[in-house]
């Protein structure tokens, strides 16, 4: 690479030279280093991707969103300097990869601790902006048993006004500061709108608000549909200088509070609030609240436990029927094998379900064909309902394990096993000492994903059992089979008051260090497996 | 970098490629903007509806947009999240303009700022009362409701031949009938049923929010924990497995109706959704209340499906036009119907409907006297404690069913409080 520069001269000169003459083609292919056709395609795609960041930055900064078009500017410079500069070679390999993982990985745990510190939810998904407009909006209220007037809208240069028909029968005209006056049409220079002028200017036209009299109170008109006017009062009035609604009937003050709701200083606050960053608050809410406390520390244990369990059952399951049908004098082994990869292909949303049915304590096949019409409460019994997820949970994973075991297995160097048979070790010494030892530098890397996997199996619990049976002593929908993940999606999302996001997101933060210090700790671990070698 | 051959012509390449991107952007943007005509630059109207509905608001929309030049995109969405998609993507300007909704989710739309207040007018007086209170919020309409369900007992004729009195009167006549089941109800193993079982607890006067004078819930009065519901708990407990042992908490929604299908009982508490399956399984039914258990009227839950207006709608003016004054008709409220089978909200779509179809009939006048289901966002806070009190009240399990009734208030109560 360092050469090109030097040798760059001879890549402008004139084609008289003879095509495809053998002493020239060597240093014309290395001056472009790959080829004249590998650069015009860099350069095309760098083209694109330059176009495609300058339209984004124009619409971006359209937009008035300075930090992601400076972020944008930023990540594409980088990108044209790493490409168009010789000799950055690791860079150049390296930079989608990274592009990928920034986006998909860090952007992603980044954006969830920041939500975590924000009061994002239900209550809480808009500007400040829209909750004013949406409180203003609902505080208007038409007069009880008012007339529907009919309505046509004017427009004058950049005014609008309505010509109303009276419940009396006869007309009046108004505007925005001119109060509703009897006239018999619109006065002259002011030009009707049909209806599809209506709707271009929707906006002028719902913001259009004649007052009836000259008296305020009186209420004023309003056309939802460019067709009808009501006669509306509001009950609310925002003060932007104080930045909070005044009640007119009570009196009453809605100030901001600082936590993204107009609240009176009786507690009361007005719907909808807004969403602002709250600090710590979610993270103390988890940790204070008894309702999760308490219950937490028992979802630990048994994600631990379920996480744990299961990995070792799929495991042990699949490492037996891999062992199995890698006898050498085993006929028919495909069709067992076809047979054993069979729950694999499932989806686990499905199987949930097929199998919640397959436990009724009364109707599923578990217990009325199998245990001959028995009466065993699998999924109702805090312990039988464990038990069930477990083996449920093998049931769907033994397979994934069988086909690793099963290749592992294979590639066992024979030679080793020779002379342990040599020795006089037998078929348990020679598993227990060499097969396995070697197997495990294979697959407990696998082994740690899966555990990580299955401390987050949100699918197979909540299809199966829902987190059921629940705890007696505790508010929140929490039950006995609930691990940390199914724990998190009801605390945030499925319980009153709407879907919490700061709450959940918080929650998934904790979660996510807790799998990064044991994901940490186990392939720290592993390392000394490798040792065998 | 020091500039070479090389990288000039890349650069001078690159300039030249995104100013043709750009110019091209600009071009094609250019044929959108205000070239003044009349008929042209109108947004359409972006409606979220399920696969059922669909068909059901073509012609209407059809029809609306000949008359205004107004397009209506009619667009599908999984019904069990249509509510959390909408909450969650109004605030960013992606959501639709108008939205087809169970009401009782009405209450989250409130408290998250979504739905904007619809002004009826006059159309408002031919919706049947309990429609109308069923999309009022805090003195406001939110919405044009268009059905109107609940459950009612659907009776096999063949099996039991006349209407019962009393609850009492329906077990009777469903042991009489040699039947596996002398009664059917889904409920489900893991988490209750509260829903279907509402008509029993109503009989024993026992709700869950107390009503104000106008008919609105009041949400800080959870009255479900009181002496009324206790009575109803251990009159559950008398039926459960403790008992006689009628209700099961091993049949759910699908054994039950699978059960009555095959004639495995005369009675069975559904609502209009199961009738066609009843219907096309050949079995000779009736539809009648619900006997009281507890002395008291038997009143359903009643829920009314409505069509809202979104807060952030760009357009909100032609889909006000559009809800108020196409999808009110009588036309468009009988098209809905004929899809759906569930009774009109629209009084004089609902009396054409009952006219030709004695099941409209039967369970419209049903729900005319039940109780509309809470559409206050503290609902959400209920629904776990109480179908999880009943559930261990049937399996007799956990003590007196007045204590575990109790206990359940309070921890709704307590859920409610925060």
């Amino acid at each position: 690479m360092a050469d090109v520069k030097t040798e760059a001269p001879p890549a402008n000169t004139p084609p008289k030279r003879p095509r495809g003459g053998a002493p020239e083609f060597g240093p014309q292919r290395k001056l472009t280093s790959g080829g004249i056709l590998a650069l015009v395609i860099k350069v095309v795609l760098l083209g694109i991707i330059d176009a495609l960041a300058i339209f984004g930055l124009y619409v971006l900064i359209g937009k008035g969103d300075w930090v992601a078009a400076a972020l944008l500017l930023a990540v594409v410079g980088l990108v044209n300097y790493i490409y168009l500069k010789p000799g950055v070679l690791p860079a150049k390999y390296l930079t989608p990869g990274l592009f990928f993982l920034a986006i998909f990985q860090v952007f992603v745990i980044f954006y969830t601790g920041y939500i975590s510190f924000t009061n994002y939810g239900d209550a809480h998904n808009s500007t400040k902006e829209d909750a004013i407009a949406q409180i203003v909006r609902t505080s208007q209220e038409r007069v009880p048993d008012s007339p529907a007037y009919a309505v046509e809208v004017y427009k004058q240069a950049d005014q609008f006004g309505m010509l109303v028909a009276e419940p009396g029968g006869g007309t009046a005209f108004g505007t925005n500061e001119q109060p509703l006056e009897d006239a018999s049409s619109a006065p002259d220079g002011w030009d009707k709108l049909n209806l599809n002028q209506v709707l271009r200017f929707q906006d002028e036209v719902l913001a259009l608000n004649v007052p009836v009299s000259d008296d305020i109170n009186d209420g004023t008109l309003r056309t939802p549909d460019g067709t009808t006017a009501f006669v509306f009062t509001s009950t609310l009035e925002y003060d932007e200088a104080a930045d909070a609604f005044t009640n007119t009937e009570t009196g009453v003050v809605y100030a901001d509070d600082g936590e993204g709701n107009f609240r009176a200083e009786d507690g009361q606050a007005l719907t909808p609030g807004w969403r602002v960053v709250i600090g710590w608050d979610n993270y103390a809410y988890a940790f204070t609240n008894e309702q999760i406390r308490d219950p937490l520390i028992r979802v630990t244990i048994w994600t631990f436990a379920f996480a744990f369990l299961s990995t070792i059952l799929c495991f042990a399951l699949g490492l037996f029927l891999a062992i199995v049908f890698n006898h050498p004098t085993l006929r028919g082994k495909k069709i067992y094998r076809i047979l054993v990869i069979l729950p694999y292909a499932f989806p686990t949303y499905l199987t949930g379900l097929v199998w919640a049915g397959m436990l009724n304590q009364e109707f599923g096949f578990i217990n009325e064909v199998l245990l001959g019409g028995a009466n065993i409460p699998w999924l109702s019994d805090p312990w039988l309902a464990r038990l069930s997820v477990l083996l449920v949970n093998m049931w769907l994973g033994y397979a994934y394990m069988f086909l690793v075991c099963t290749g592992a297995l294979q590639s066992l160097p024979d030679d080793v096993i020779e002379a342990a048979k040599m020795d006089g070790a037998g078929a348990w010494r020679i598993f227990r000492s060499i097969k396995l030892p070697l197997l495990f530098v294979a697959v407990a890397p696998l082994l740690i994903a899966t555990f990580a996997f299955n401390f987050n199996n949100f699918a197979v619990i909540f299809m199966l059992t829902g987190g059921n049976p629940r705890f007696p002593d505790t508010t929140l929908p929490i039950g006995a089979t609930d691990i940390m993940i199914t724990m998190v999606y009801k605390i945030a999302f499925g319980s009153g008051g709407g879907r919490d996001y700061g709450l959940a997101s918080a929650l998934s933060i904790l979660i996510f260090i807790v799998v990064a210090i044991i994901a940490a700790i186990s392939f720290r671990s592993t390392k000394s497996l490798e040792d065998l070698h | 970098m020091k500039v070479n051959k090389k990288s000039a012509l890349a650069i001078s390449a690159l300039i030249a490629g995104s100013a043709l991107v750009l110019s091209g952007c600009a071009s094609g943007g250019g044929d959108n903007g205000d070239n003044g005509g009349d008929n042209e630059d109108t947004t359409p109207i972006t409606v979220w509806v399920d696969i059922e509905r669909k068909p059901a608001l073509e012609p209407i929309s059809k029809q609306f947009t000949e008359e205004t030049g107004i397009e209506v995109k009619l667009v599908t969405k999984d019904f069990a999240t249509v509510d959390q998609d909408f909450i969650s993507q109004v605030p960013t300007g992606k959501g639709p303009d108008v939205i087809v909704s169970p009401h009782d989710k009405l209450g989250a739309y409130y408290a998250a700022g979504v739905v904007a207040p619809l002004e009826l007018g006059d159309v408002a007086d031919g919706f049947s009362e309990a429609s109308l209170a069923a999309v009022t919020y805090d003195g406001k309409v939110y919405g044009v409701p268009y059905s109107v369900e609940n459950v009612a007992l659907v009776r096999n004729v063949d099996l039991v031949a006349d209407p019962a009195e009393t609850y009492d009167e329906v077990i009777a006549n469903g042991k009489a009938a040699g039947t596996t089941y002398p009664f059917l109800v889904g409920l489900s193993p893991e988490q209750g049923d509260p829903y279907h079982l509402y008509p029993f607890q109503t009989s024993f006067g026992s709700a869950v929010f107390a009503q104000n004078a106008d008919g609105s819930y009041d949400s800080s009065q959870l009255v479900l924990g009181d002496e009324a519901g206790q009575e109803f708990a251990t009159w559950l407990g008398t039926q459960g497995a403790a008992g006689t042992g009628v209700f099961n908490a091993n049949i759910d929604g699908d054994k039950a109706r699978e059960f009555f299908l095959a004639g495995e009982s005369p009675y069975y508490l559904t609502g209009p959704w199961n009738i066609p399956a009843i219907a096309e399984a050949g079995i000779n039914y009736a539809i009648d209340p619900l006997p009281s258990a507890g002395g008291e009227e038997a009143k359903p839950f009643v829920g009314v499906n409505a069509f809202f207006l979104s807060s952030k709608s760009t357009n909100a003016l032609a889909a006000t036009n559009y809800i108020v004054n196409y999808l009110s008709t009588e036309e468009a409220q009988l098209s809905l119907f004929e899809v759906g089978g569930r009774p009109p909200a629209l009084i004089s779509a609902y009396e054409a409907a009952s006219a030709d179809d004695p099941d409209v009939a039967a369970f419209g006048a049903i729900g005319q006297t039940g109780a509309p289901m809470p559409a206050i966002p503290e609902m959400g806070s209920v629904w776990s404690d109480w179908g999880n009190a009943e559930l261990q009240i049937i399996k007799g399990e956990g003590g007196e069913p007045a204590e575990i009734w109790t206990k359940a208030a309070a921890n709704v109560q307590a859920s409610i409080d925060g």
